[in-house]
């Protein structure tokens, strides 16, 4: 059912995706193998689409990407940039795992925090790394979702936030799972002052970011197809030696089960936030 | 005496020691049993109700695992639904409108995964009673007399005193699931529950949690009344708390804030 909603060009943004895909490309341009149609895509065409395939596919976005997509240009502030977590546990390997994503990503932890406009609405946002230990939740992603909270509801600002999580992280044992409790005290406090909080689920959001903050916001959106759920498909399988329903733990059928508000294809996002933070704010 | 980590593990997860209920029934006097999240249905996992602690009403929750086959199944192995937590949270807010304080009993392996749970919001529940817990006006103790897993546990646990039997665990996952994600191999698991540092030591120096208790006379009478003693000073304590929900934030507020700046890789 999820997929087949995908052949329906739902805003004219995805139709002039569609529509320019099929033009005459240059010869040996890189292409991504989409791996929901299975065709092969020039880049070029799907960085103007925001890595969204034609046939409606999300592809992963890096955190720096989203923010690029969505922020009016040069308005995005990056706060709490320094902050990089140690290996408090003394987890063996740790520390090494932690340099080589760093190398290999250019952040140095899973979130990216800051203050932006969106279509001339300023807010708070958090962006979530998918290729930093797949948003995994330790000391730092906590500390600095906490602080930007505070910073949100002590500027009398809303917040967005795009949630793209594994979880917790493990090898910061316990003190993983208390950010949790943390962040989640810090949305209520943020909540309590009257206070707007967005969240955008992407693939995938799950486990103790499902089950802390990313569930916690007043409009919950998601991209299309994205996977949102707590427990794991496999070990659900495992655990019940039940075969899954079709689209499980899909968006599409979590807004079905009632958990989300809407789902927004990634090219009708910043309008679609813009008006939200605008209906917010006295219209 | 020192036990490996993955001993406590199997002493935790022991099919002798109390349950939930075994707490109830032995600290406090004329429990009397509500049942139902309002929403769904009645999720035997968790049970709760009123009951008086040295005279004083106080609402009880506690994670049941029951102890024999039969009453395991009826408990579903103390892994709650979303329903479950939904009537710990529930329980809780009516606490909060009478002015009774609140004391959990935690003994999960973790929150139940299944296809029902999902479909009707397991991730939605936890952090639902994360955020309203973190606000609730009356002082609410935990104690983790068995697992503590992960976000299921903590689900009843974002309170502000959290203590652990001797022998609890707590962790952020299980030392089986870590070691088949970090080395494909759940076998692995001795060395996972070691470096995880799920011990209650550990979590006592890792500053979640303020107290353990000793289990030298575990499911004795003064046992028993020696944690009704503890729990009915540090209510007393917290009750006159004008400050309580600003200290429960602070209690979680610090935890990881720390370790950031300290130990720079």
């Amino acid at each position: 059912m999820a997929f087949i909603n995908f052949l329906k060009p739902k805003n004219q943004l995805e139709e002039g995706g569609r529509t320019a895909a099929l033009i005459q490309r240059d010869e040996g341009e890189p292409e991504k193998k989409c791996p929901n149609c299975h065709k092969d895509i020039p880049l070029s065409r799907l960085w103007a689409n925001r890595l969204v395939c034609p046939c409606g596919y999300h592809f992963r976005m890096k955190a720096r990407q989203r923010i690029q997509m969505l922020a009016d240009k040069g308005s995005f502030q990056e706060l709490y940039a320094e902050m990089k977590a140690g290996n408090p546990l003394n987890f063996p390997g740790y520390k090494e795992k932690v340099e080589n994503v760093r190398a290999a990503t250019g952040e140095k932890e899973g979130v990216v925090c800051g203050t932006m406009k969106i279509g001339k609405q300023e807010c708070c946002l958090f962006a979530m790394e998918p290729y930093f230990m797949m948003g995994s939740m330790g000391s730092v992603v906590g500390e600095k979702i906490t602080l930007l909270f505070e910073y949100a509801a002590q500027n009398r600002m809303p917040v967005i936030g795009f949630a793209v999580s594994g979880g917790a992280r493990m090898q910061e044992g316990l003190l993983s799972l208390m950010q949790m409790a943390k962040t989640s005290a810090a949305v209520k406090r943020h909540s309590d002052a009257g206070l707007l909080y967005i969240a955008v689920l992407t693939d995938p959001t799950t486990g103790g970011v499902t089950a802390s903050f990313a569930m916690e916001a007043d409009i919950i959106l998601a991209e299309p197809a994205a996977t949102v759920g707590f427990a794991g498909a496999r070990v659900i399988e495992q655990t019940t030696r039940k075969s899954l329903p079709k689209g499980f733990q899909k968006s599409e059928f979590v807004l079905e089960h009632g958990f989300i508000d809407a789902i927004v294809a990634r090219t009708n996002q910043r309008k679609f936030l813009a008006e939200l933070l605008k209906m917010h704010n006295g219209g | 005496m020192s036990l490996i980590p993955y001993t406590r593990v199997k002493i935790a997860r022991g099919n002798e020691r109390p349950t939930g209920i075994d707490y109830i029934k032995h600290i406090f006097k004329g429990f009397i049993e509500f049942h139902g999240d309002r929403r769904y249905s009645d999720d035997h996992a968790v049970v709760g109700g009123i009951a008086r602690l040295a005279g004083n009403p106080v609402t009880v929750i506690a994670i049941e695992k029951g102890r024999t086959a039969k009453e395991r199944t009826y408990r579903n192995f103390g892994a709650a639904h979303p329903e479950g937590y939904r009537k710990a949270l529930r329980l809780m807010k009516q606490a909060e409108k009478f002015g009774r304080p609140v004391i959990c009993f935690v003994d999960t392996s973790g929150a139940y995964c299944g296809i029902g749970a999902e479909e009707r919001g397991q991730g939605q529940a936890i952090a639902e009673n994360l955020m309203e817990m973190s606000t609730l006006c009356v002082p609410v103790i935990s104690i983790l007399i068995g697992e503590g897993g992960s976000g299921g546990a903590l689900a009843l646990a974002a309170s502000d005193r959290v203590w652990m039997l001797q022998n609890a665990v707590y962790s952020v996952i299980s030392p089986e699931g870590c070691a088949s994600i970090l080395w494909k191999d759940a076998a692995k698991a001795e060395t996972a529950a070691a470096r995880l540092k799920l011990t209650a030591e550990d979590a006592k120096n890792l500053g979640v949690i303020e107290r353990i208790l000793s289990e030298n006379d575990i499911g004795k009478k003064e046992f028993y009344d020696r944690i009704g003693t503890l729990l009915t000073e540090e209510l007393n304590e917290l009750s006159n708390d004008l400050d309580l929900v600003g200290k429960r934030y602070e209690r979680f507020r610090r935890i990881g804030a720390d370790v950031v700046d300290k130990e720079q890789l």
